[in-house]
């Protein structure tokens, strides 16, 4: 079972261990850490727990998923429920299992001596991105982004859309005609 | 009271498809106190249980069932299993459609006398003018209470129509307004008015948009005689060995293989479904198929030449709210070969919410090129092209070899190739969409691909003579006196109307016809 769930600071759930310690021990790029079988924003107060796939797989899939669809105004933690189902159908499916770790090997084979993650610019994970956006796996993750990341209620207001409209009485009262500028 | 036939009453009229032609076909004949029977695949859905959500919407509606896509279309790309946007379920596309309403042009009737032979096209001229069709077409606007006809008032102007209008106006486009539309802008025919909700694309749960599902339907029953038969999946037409048709073998709702049989047989399940059905009739007697010694059935698949054009702005529009099809442009729409193409294109507002824009704006697309646009959602307008494109017998819908579906009959396969006329008009639209927003201040214009069809047509063409097309000027098969077609799969060609209002003003001029055959004991 895959979960995201609201955490505690990370100091309180996980007593004794220091941030310089959990960047030690799992560090992703300088915001998301690995601890036990979760992806942690200590940042952000937020986790998410995987079941099938490695923490590691899950961690650079949120990186992977932010880089094929970046919004600099959308938090992490909506890539990780955006790429979460990966998880899910891993549990279900060793071939998707496969196609995902492996995907995720040979994306940090191809990134140099210290990973995907390891990259600092956004421009040098694309390029590696480029490499290999016909392969099945680039495919899987990125067609399950199209509706994991933006068919998110939550997401949707930091776009400016409103979503279901006809308990509000539509906009015949709220808008439809505003516009002022032209 | 809707009255339910038994399935040896062969003296019913067999309606497969429930949208604007079979739905439109069965209340007439029901109000002539003719016995119907309408065959619907997919279930009913009332207005109140519409959902004002993107994908839970699609997921209630849509047409899912496996198709495969071959051609050089990008659709076949993008979407290789859903060739076409179009819906399953009592009301068809009806309940999913836009609304707008459009008369053909005169010249779109005589399309091979005014455009000439045109290598790689089929074109062919109707069966019939517009002169002939005018009487309908005023009938059906009324039926459909079309604003701007019968003094109607049009609708009120949204954010993306006065987007559009200021762009209209600075190009000097001349005719621009908020489009004939049957959707109502004041209560009518016991349906509300417009409250500008917006999903219009996901059924109008105020039921303000005209549709057969809560229009024509509710009214057949009424009679007492049209019965509507939900999850009733048709698989095969019989006939006799006099070579007329005698029932419609189908599968209920659990499977369960039925035949119903009629005096009868109109099909009107959308322009790939349609032909899916002949063909699958084949016998020994008919081996390429029912209605099908011309050849035609299948061939000349027709989506119209379409795209839109989204604008980015430095300040906010939200297109979303209200009307999806907000206006129209028409000054394109005229014959002009000076342009590069023959026949012409309607622009006309759209929008899609955030998760459709997200799959539709360039599919498979990726990285800040496709995010950055994303992230001006609310400061976008968008418009859609709909233009004439040219028949060719290569487009056209085929039995799969071994794919089958549940009920183990062959799925459709769409081939699609643009016929370089298509092509020349879509860049032509491209850059008039784009100049227009450009004209009100937009900072960046996004020409966006098509989408699956909506407006799947031409299938089982009408033509004069038999061996040109399968169907007559009535929709009747020139080789069976008793199969007729009522849905867009008639169309010779498309025009650049959207084709509704003519798929309506066919079925209600057919069913006269049928009428006066079936009491002169012809049928």
């Amino acid at each position: 079972m895959v979960t995201i769930y609201e955490s505690k600071p990370v100091h309180e759930t996980t007593p004794g261990l220091s941030r310089r310690e959990l960047l030690k021990r799992g560090g992703v790029g300088a915001l998301l850490v690995i601890s036990g079988s979760a992806v942690i924003s200590p940042e952000h107060a937020w986790g998410l727990e995987t079941s099938a796939l490695k923490p590691e797989t899950m961690a650079t899939l949120i990186q992977m998923a932010r880089d094929i669809y970046p919004h600099d105004q959308v938090p992490d933690k909506y890539y990780a429920i955006a790429v979460k189902a990966h998880d899910e159908q891993a549990g279900k499916d060793p071939a998707h299992k496969d196609l995902i770790e492996r995907g995720v090997a040979d994306l940090d084979l191809k990134s140099g001596k210290d990973g995907y993650t390891g990259l600092g610019w956004e421009e040098q994970r694309v390029a590696v991105l480029r490499g290999i956006q016909d392969t099945p796996f680039f495919q899987a993750v990125r067609g399950g982004l199209v509706v994991g990341l933006y068919n998110q209620k939550q997401v949707w207001p930091i776009f400016g859309y409103e979503g279901e409209s006809y308990s509000k009485g539509g906009y015949m009262a709220r808008g439809f005609d505003d516009i002022e500028w032209l | 009271m809707a009255a339910p036939f038994d399935l040896k009453n062969d003296g019913v009229v067999v309606i497969i498809g429930s949208g604007a032609g079979g739905g439109t076909l069965g209340n007439e004949l029901a109000q002539k106190g003719i016995d119907v029977v309408i065959l619907e695949a997919g279930a009913r859905h009332e207005y109140q249980d519409f959902i004002n959500d993107e994908w839970d919407s699609f997921a209630q509606l849509a047409w899912t069932d496996k198709r495969t896509t071959s051609g050089d279309w990008r659709v076949a790309k993008d979407f290789p299993n859903l060739p076409a946007w179009i819906v399953k379920a009592v009301g068809g596309s009806t309940t999913h459609w836009a609304g707008a309403s459009l008369r053909f042009q005169e010249h779109e009737f005589k399309t091979l006398s005014t455009y000439g032979k045109l290598e790689g096209a089929n074109l062919l001229d109707w069966p019939m003018t517009l002169a002939e069709l005018e009487p309908y077409y005023a009938k059906a606007e009324d039926r459909l209470g079309v604003t701007l006809t019968n003094n109607i008032p049009g609708l009120p102007g949204n954010n993306n129509f006065k987007v559009m209008k200021a762009g209209a106006d600075k190009l000097g486009y001349k005719e621009c307004h908020t489009g004939r539309m049957a959707i109502n802008s004041e209560p009518r025919d016991d349906r509300n008015a417009c409250q500008q909700t917006g999903f219009c694309f996901q059924g109008c749960k105020w039921g303000a948009k005209w549709s057969t599902l809560y229009s024509e339907i509710p009214k057949g029953e009424a009679t007492g005689h049209l019965e509507v038969r939900p999850n009733a999946m048709a698989i095969n037409i019989n006939h006799d060995a006099s070579g007329k048709v005698t029932g419609v073998v189908y599968a209920d709702k659990d499977g369960r293989l039925r035949e119903q049989k009629a005096r009868i047989v109109a099909v009107a399940g959308n322009s790939i479904e349609s032909p899916r059905l002949l063909l699958n009739s084949a016998s020994s007697q008919f081996p390429d198929g029912l209605a099908n010694s011309s050849g035609q059935v299948g061939k000349n698949y027709m989506r119209h030449t379409t795209g839109s054009v989204y604008g980015i702005f430095d300040k906010p529009v939200h297109m979303y709210r209200g009307t999806t099809m907000a206006g129209i442009i028409r000054d394109e729409a005229r014959n002009d070969p000076s342009r590069g193409f023959v026949g012409g294109y309607e622009l006309e507002t759209l929008s899609l919410g955030l998760p459709f824009m997200a799959a539709f704006l360039n599919p498979g697309g990726w990285g800040r090129s496709f995010t950055t646009a994303l992230d001006h959602y609310d400061h976008m307008a968008g418009m859609w092209i709909v233009g004439e494109d040219m028949p060719r017998e290569e487009n056209r819908i085929t039995l799969h070899a071994d794919i089958k579906d549940e009920h183990g009959m062959p799925v459709a396969d769409v081939h699609f190739d643009d016929h370089s006329n298509d092509t020349a008009m879509r860049n032509h639209a491209y850059k008039q969409g784009s100049a227009l927003y450009e004209a009100v201040g937009a900072t960046r214009t996004l020409p966006t691909p098509p989408y699956p069809s909506t407006h799947n047509l031409g299938t089982n063409r009408m033509s004069e003579k038999a061996a040109d097309g399968v169907v007559n000027k009535h929709g009747q098969a020139h080789d069976i006196k008793n199969l007729f077609v009522s849905d867009g799969s008639q169309f010779t060609t498309g025009g650049a109307e959207n084709p509704t209002l003519t798929i309506v003003s066919l079925a209600i001029r057919q069913a006269e016809y049928i009428a006066g055959q079936m009491s002169a004991k012809s049928i």
